[in-house]
């Protein structure tokens, strides 16, 4: 677990701001995404392809719904914890990070907290094992910031339930042993768990990304597909039951943008150091220099904010406009520090040898999913203004 | 089957080291810290062997009451309880100073085996090992890639200049552990909760005489930049005559 070269930026010496045990999970999966999941990255992510081979190493690290009690098989940490292990895989890839956050914030919780014993009892220790993945479909060719335009219908009969209606861009959609589906039952939006051997349901991929490349990314076509009374989650009606899902991943990115800029960082530091330029280090240079102090600055407070938001969260007064505050924030920092710190490797940085272009390109979705940037103003601006704008 | 394993915090190897200002010791700013690389493989060993044989991992080890992530991490991958010797002075012991706690505290403790690392990545001296074998009067293999054992007994492979040596040996033992024996786990975010409901002894170090003393303490000299001779096979030769004649290795 040695020999790591990855030099994380801690200028504040916040180190000591996490416990024992939040440490000790965060230099786990550090560890894990050094050694395990940086060599095979670039290959992936030129080739369009998420490392399934890696998925069982991921679930033995427990890294699928880590904050589930361990009586379904999870790991019962804290939200502190779990957004470390979001920064730490996101510094791998926002690709691994979204395999990781669709699983648990976007599967596992809404069966965790809108589901039936049964259901949890039938899927979550699945899930948490890597044995089973799922897919959340939400987004529609023409509702993505308005979900609740959504023209997917559920319709019950004799035997259970009847769906029709097509999702886009769903994250794992095509790798998926199960879906939950977003849809309209006399007109309220409810989630249903469909397995994706369902008759009348199809999951073609999404072809010609230059962003998330190394995630799946697919539509989810449902004809006629049948499913039992069982897969309807009896908890959740409305809008607020696919909200609440997305409050938990949009958590985890925050953390997530932080790790994406943060290896962008490392990257771009090291490099101006070693690069000659005019015959001294690109460093030694006055606008590099304000480059590094910008973004060093950047990350700091993404970080403070990042840290801010998870103990609150585990306090239980976390509310959705401080989610959107750090979503918004954190990604649209780590956009711009890839960026900026991109143009600092030169044409090296437009190769994929060098993480931060990867990152620059992956972070374009990050900046769009989970509730665009714009969308986060609004959020934030309604909780400042009660006001709604986006109506 | 007890078996103990000695691990020692020391500076991540990606250190950018910087000498403090009494021009002894490291400058501790910023200093991060892990468990010696060759550590983690007698902590792994001593798991695998208790999952073999049955028993009890104890992991032991001299250092601040910093350790305590250190030795939570060897108990969330498998390792039954944790004692720490608190000295916040460790860095200072020399090797014998450092056997002969270690000693003390394995015979209170009990033991069939002991595990380490073949040598501390912070200080290289590759010797408490050794010195602890002698002070218990108990059999030691060094460097060892590969560890059976048996009813009181064992055999270990060490690779040696000329090839593979393998010896026969009675229990209680101490062995080192050389890179190759096996391959260290991750710690696993269940087995880092379990580790917290896991006994972990903090207890104060006797106090030890060293008999060396680190007088000084200076950095390599910064090495020469690099130099491009050419590309391709039409460089080999401008490159043969560099290394002839210039760094004169050939
Ligand atoms: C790689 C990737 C993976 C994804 N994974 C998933 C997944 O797993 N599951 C899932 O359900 N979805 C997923 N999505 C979909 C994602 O959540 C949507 O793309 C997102 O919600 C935006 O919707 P849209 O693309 O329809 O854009 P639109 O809603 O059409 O937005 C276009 C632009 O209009 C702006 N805009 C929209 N409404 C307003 C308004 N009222 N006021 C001002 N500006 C506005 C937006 O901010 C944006 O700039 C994924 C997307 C990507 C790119």
């Amino acid at each position: 677990m040695a020999m790591d070269p990855y030099r994380p930026l801690d200028f504040l010496e916040l180190d000591d701001q996490f416990s024992e045990d939040e440490r000790m999970v965060r230099d786990t999966v550090r560890s894990w995404v050094s050694e395990r999941w940086m060599p095979l990255v670039m290959k992936h992510w030129e080739a369009g392809t998420f490392p399934s081979e890696l998925t069982p190493e991921l679930a033995e690290l427990g890294v699928f719904g880590p904050t589930l009690p361990e009586q379904y098989g999870c790991a019962g940490l804290n939200s502190v914890a779990y957004g470390l292990i979001c920064q730490e895989l996101e510094r791998g890839d926002s690709g691994l990070r979204s395999f990781v956050s669709v699983q648990g914030s976007l599967v596992m919780y809404p069966i965790y907290a809108y589901g039936s014993e049964e259901q949890k009892k039938k899927y979550l220790p699945k899930l948490a094992a890597g044995e089973l993945i799922g897919c959340f479909g939400l987004t529609e060719p023409d509702a993505g910031s308005n979900p609740g335009g959504m023209t997917t219908v559920a319709r019950q009969d004799s035997s259970g339930y009847v769906l029709n209606g097509r999702k886009m861009w769903i994250t794992n959609g095509t790798n998926s042993d199960i879906a939950i589906v977003w849809a309209k039952l006399d007109d309220v939006i409810r989630g249903f768990i469909v397995p994706s051997d369902s008759k009348g349901f199809s999951a073609p991929e999404q072809k010609h990304k230059w962003s998330l490349r190394a995630s799946i990314t697919s539509e989810l076509v449902l004809e006629d597909v049948r499913v039992g009374a069982e897969a309807l989650l009896p908890n959740a009606k409305g809008l607020s039951g696919p909200l609440g899902c997305l409050t938990q991943a949009r958590y985890g990115i925050a953390w997530g943008g932080v790790g994406a800029a943060m290896a962008c960082f490392d990257e771009a530091l090291r490099y101006s150091k070693e690069r000659i330029v005019f015959d001294k280090p690109l460093a030694g240079f006055q606008i590099p220099q304000k480059k590094l102090a910008d973004i060093a600055t950047d990350i700091s407070m993404a970080q403070l904010l990042a840290l801010r938001l998870g103990r609150l969260k585990d306090q239980g007064r976390m509310k959705h406009w401080h989610v959107s505050m750090a979503k918004r924030n954190n990604v649209a920092m780590a956009l711009n520090a890839a960026r900026v710190l991109r143009d600092m490797l030169g044409a090296n940085g437009i190769t994929l040898e060098y993480h931060t272009g990867r990152h620059m390109c992956n972070l374009e979705s990050v900046y769009t999913y989970e509730g665009t940037h714009d969308i986060h103003t609004l959020a934030i601006g309604q909780a400042l203004t009660d006001i709604p704008a986006y109506r | 089957m007890k078996i103990i394993a000695c691990i020692k915090r020391v500076p991540t190897t990606d250190l950018q080291p910087r000498v403090a200002a009494d021009g002894k010791s490291l400058d501790a700013a910023g200093v991060q810290y892990m468990t010696s690389f060759y550590d983690e493989i007698a902590v792994e060993e001593a798991i695998k062997q208790k999952e073999k044989h049955g028993g009890e991992v104890t992991v032991l080890t001299i250092g601040s009451a910093e350790a305590s992530k250190e030795v939570r991490e060897a108990l969330a991958k498998g390792a039954d309880k944790g004692v720490i010797l608190v000295d916040n002075a460790w860095g200072g012991r020399d090797p014998l100073a450092t056997a002969k706690t270690l000693a003390g505290k394995i015979t209170e403790l009990g033991a069939d085996l002991v595990l380490l690392g073949r040598v501390g990545t912070d200080r290289d001296n590759a010797s408490v090992g050794p010195m602890l074998a002698a002070l218990l009067g108990w059999a030691c293999v060094t460097d060892v890639v590969g560890l059976e054992l048996g009813d009181g007994k064992g055999t270990a492979r060490r690779e040696a200049d000329a090839g593979t040596e393998t010896y026969a040996f009675a229990l209680p033992a101490v062995i080192t552990c050389q890179k190759d024996l096996n391959e260290p786990r991750y710690a696993g975010l269940k087995g880092i909760m379990a580790a917290k409901k896991k006994p972990l002894e903090e207890s104060p170090c006797p106090p030890a005489t060293s008999q060396v003393e680190i007088e000084k303490l200076a950095l390599p000299p910064a090495r020469k930049a690099g130099r491009i001779v050419g590309e391709g096979a039409a460089a080999v030769p401008a490159l043969i005559d560099a290394l002839r004649n210039e760094a004169k290795i050939l």
